[in-house]
Parts: C-alpha cells; sequence; structure tokens
C-alpha cells in the first residue's frame, strides 16, 4: 500500500515538474508565474505527511533540475525543506483543516521564493531581489492560491485521503 | 467526546494505529536531514566538477530520458498556449490601443499647446521688434493685451481686450500690433477696453507716404477696401510705398495717432478726371481676421 501510495505521489510529481518545465514555465500573468510543481507537493505533502513529502520533494526536485539542465539540487533542497515543513503542518496544527492548502501554499510560496534567492545568491547566480520579491512574488502568490484547490482536489483523487484508521480517534484524560 | 470523570471512548482500532502519521520523530528528521544532505551534497559535486563530469552526465542522460515527455506535454499544452497568447493579445492589444488612444490625445493637446505657444511667441516678438523699432513713437509707452473677444461677424471691426483703466488704458490710444496700426481705444473699463479696428467704417486716421510726402485720410471706402483718400491730383503716390500715420499736429490739438506707425502698401493708384483726388488703395499690414495681442500706445501725460 505504501509503495503504491510512493508511487502515485512519484508519478504525480513527475507529471507536475514535467508540465513545470514545459508549459508552466512560459507562463506569465501579470508578470507572475504559476508553479505547479509546488502546488502539487505541497498538496502530497499534506495528504501524506512529512517523510513522504521530503522524499517527493528530493525526487520533484531532481526531476526538474534534470528537465531544465539546472543545478541539480538546488530544487530539491528547497523542495526537500518546503515539503518537510509543510508536511509536519499538515501533520500538526494544518490536519483535516480546509484552509490549510491555502494558508500553506501562501506561506510557502513567500518562503520558497527567500529561499531560491538567498541560495542563488549563494550560487553566484544572478539574482534581482526587487523582481523576485517586489515585482512578481505576490502575482505568483495569487496564481498558486488559484491553482491550490484543483490541483489539491486532483492529488486527493489520485493518492486518496488518509485511512481511517490512521487518524486519532479519540483521546483519554489523564489521571483516569 | 472526552468527558470529565470518564475515560473518553475509543474505537477498536489497534493502538498502533493511533499513532500520527510519520509519527516517529527520529525517522523522520532522519529522512529530512539525509535528503538535505544529499541535496547539499550533489549540489557540491555539480558545482565543483566540470561540464564532463558524471553528475553532468547523468543529468544529461536523465534530461535525453525527459525530453519526449517534455516535448509531449509542450505539444499538448501549444494549443491551450496559443490560446491564451492570442486572448493575452487581444487583450493587450485592446489596452495598448487605449494607452496609445490616450497618449496621442495627450500629444496633440501639448502640440496645440506648443502651437499656440509658438503662435504667441511670434507675435510677441513682433510686439516688441516694433517697440523697440524707430517706429515706435517717442514718449509713448506700451500696454501689452491679449485680444478676448471679438465681434460675432467675420466681418469684426471691434474687439476685447484684456488690459482697462486699471492698467493704464485710456480712451483714444492707437492700439497697433507689431505689424502696425490696428485701430483706438473706443471704450475703457476697469480690466478690459473696446478696440475699434482700422477696418471700421467709422475709423479714419491720417496717413502719409513718407518717401513722396504725399499725405491724405486712410479710411475704408463702401467696398470695404482701405484707401489713401484725399490725395490731389498733384501729389505723387506710387505702388508699393509704404503709407505711415501722419501724426499731423495743429495748435494745441493733436492727432490721436503718432506719427509714423505703418499702416500698409500701397497696392494701386488711379484718378479720374471727373474726381479731385488720386484713388489709392493700401494692403494693410495687420492681418484683422487673426489679431492675437495688441499693443496700446499709451500718449505722454502732458499731450493728454
Amino acid at each position: 500500500m505504501r509503495a503504491l501510495d510512493a508511487a502515485r505521489a512519484a508519478a504525480l510529481l513527475f507529471v507536475a515538474a514535467i508540465l513545470q518545465a514545459s508549459v508552466f514555465s512560459d507562463v506569465r500573468i501579470l508578470h507572475g508565474t504559476p508553479d505547479l510543481l509546488l502546488v502539487s507537493l505541497v498538496a502530497v505533502a499534506l495528504l501524506r505527511g512529512s517523510i513522504i513529502g521530503a522524499l517527493a520533494g528530493f525526487w520533484a526536485g531532481l526531476v526538474f533540475d534534470t528537465a531544465v539542465l539546472g543545478t541539480l539540487g538546488v530544487t530539491s533542497l528547497l523542495l526537500v525543506l518546503t515539503a518537510y515543513w509543510v508536511g509536519r503542518y499538515g501533520e500538526t496544527t494544518g490536519r483535516d483543516r480546509t484552509h490549510a492548502p491555502f494558508l500553506a501554499i501562501a506561506v510557502v510560496t513567500f518562503l520558497y521564493a527567500l529561499g531560491a534567492l538567498f541560495l542563488h545568491f549563494m550560487l553566484g547566480d544572478p539574482a534581482p531581489a526587487r523582481v523576485v520579491l517586489v515585482d512578481t512574488l505576490f502575482q505568483t502568490i495569487g496564481l498558486n492560491l488559484l491553482l491550490t484547490f484543483p490541483v489539491y482536489r486532483f492529488a486527493r483523487l489520485v493518492l486518496g485521503i488518509v485511512p481511517r484508521a490512521e487518524r486519532v480517534e479519540g483521546v483519554s484524560l489523564l489521571g483516569q | 467526546m472526552a468527558t470529565l470523570g470518564s475515560p473518553a471512548p475509543r474505537t477498536a482500532a489497534p493502538s498502533s494505529t493511533l499513532k500520527p502519521r510519520s509519527g516517529n520523530p527520529l525517522k523522520r528528521r532522519a529522512v529530512a536531514t539525509v535528503l538535505v544532505i544529499a541535496s547539499l551534497a550533489l549540489l557540491s559535486v555539480y558545482f565543483r566538477e566540470s561540464n564532463g563530469g558524471p553528475v553532468h552526465h547523468i543529468q544529461s542522460a536523465g534530461a535525453s530520458v525527459l525530453r519526449p515527455f517534455e516535448v509531449g506535454a509542450e505539444r499538448v499544452a501549444r494549443p491551450f498556449q496559443d490560446g491564451a497568447h492570442w486572448f493575452g493579445g487581444v487583450l493587450h492589444a485592446h489596452s495598448e490601443n487605449a494607452r496609445l488612444r490616450a497618449e496621442l490625445d495627450r500629444y496633440r493637446q501639448r502640440a496645440l499647446q506648443n502651437a499656440t505657444a509658438a503662435a504667441d511667441a511670434k507675435t510677441l516678438r513682433a510686439l516688441l521688434r516694433f517697440e523697440t523699432s524707430p517706429s515706435f513713437p517717442l514718449g509713448y509707452h506700451a500696454i501689452a493685451t491679449r485680444v478676448i473677444a471679438r465681434g460675432p461677424s467675420p466681418f469684426v471691426v471691434k474687439v476685447v481686450v484684456g488690459a482697462g483703466s486699471r492698467q493704464g488704458v485710456t480712451p483714444l490710444a492707437p492700439v497697433v500690433t507689431g505689424d502696425g496700426l490696428a485701430g483706438i481705444v473706443s471704450r475703457v473699463t476697469a480690466n478690459t477696453s473696446l478696440i475699434t479696428l482700422l477696418t471700421d467704417q467709422t475709423s479714419a486716421a491720417s496717413g502719409l507716404d513718407p518717401h513722396t510726402r504725399a499725405n491724405g485720410i486712410v479710411r475704408h471706402d463702401d467696398q470695404g477696401d482701405l484707401i489713401l483718400d484725399r490725395v490731389s491730383k498733384d501729389q505723387v503716390v506710387n505702388a508699393g510705398d509704404v503709407i505711415v500715420t501722419a501724426g499731423w499736429r495743429s495748435g494745441n490739438l493733436d492727432d490721436v495717432y503718432p506719427r509714423g506707425i505703418p499702416v500698409g502698401t500701397v497696392t494701386k493708384v488711379g484718378q479720374t478726371d471727373t474726381d479731385p483726388f488720386k484713388n489709392v488703395q493700401i494692403e494693410p499690414f495687420v492681418d484683422f481676421s487673426a489679431l492675437d495681442s495688441v499693443l496700446i500706445l499709451e500718449p505722454p501725460p502732458a499731450s493728454r
């Protein structure tokens, strides 16, 4: 079951990475670019937790960097951290909350942009902070939020919801 | 639901399933740490090695494998992209069209303002030139003002200017442009004055041909042409001569027009046996249909 789950998540993120590299990177709406890969990864991490999320982030980053012939490891590093954080959020406070995907996407898009900027700056790549943080960030957050609902629904459809047996059904009060 | 004083009911699920997902913190952190280290290691190796290094080779091979997927995705998305581009292009063209129209209006307005300013500057330069020229009557001072209202018909004979008694304008002051004589102040209010132009049938000024000393009365005839009237046949006037105001003086009486203001050029000279005077037609220097700014010549206080 877990292997099948992982395979589904890997396939989902593979498609997302390919689509991001070949289609979505070219989309410019109000100077923003939707990040299908990030939204898909957030959905996977929310639905499957931090460990699967981190593994999925590493895989998705590898596929994406390979597809765009970018520096291997950069996207993986960012997506691992992103997915781990989102996975923990999904396992704790964000669990079963309707707004969790939207909140996670808004926060993660911002942090991902910040992280990517920092990493590219450290690597000596061109890192125009004004373009990333001022000119395009809010548009990108908006576009990612628009993608969130359909992508999250699709990811739930592909991965299925968490089995009920894995959920905490009740608690006992201490001292009883 | 938990109730105080009683244990909360649970389902019959085995205790192991009560653990939250990714419940083992050690395992969770270990996986994340390993992946982060792997990413950093990959990044470092990739960054250090040359383009022919093993990681680059693996990446190139991976890219070759992914290429068909990318091409397929691109082909599938192409119609949608084209549609989006077309739609975006239409929207962009629409907004650009509106922007360019607004810009065109702005530039048209600016061009109009510039043209008006250039015309104003030309007129004012002409006025200034006249004020500093020898034609400017001695002792007079000029009040420059703009025409602010005109008569309703194209055959306008009176105009209102934006200077009045508060600006020092007095009745019967001659009015000129940079080209020559325009008329006379016929009425003065506090801030405006009515100018009767030389084209008015009631206007008249003493005229002089400075070359031949022939003199007469500059006025309009019944056909509306400007003529130098009352020029006797023994006086000589030639076509092309310039007529200026004569500015005669008789005892204590001065002509309202000072001497030497250009009026026009003689275009035609004729005479008949029955008429005791020559028929001298003049082309005025001033374009009365495009009167915009004028100078009101205020005489020295002693001659008022």
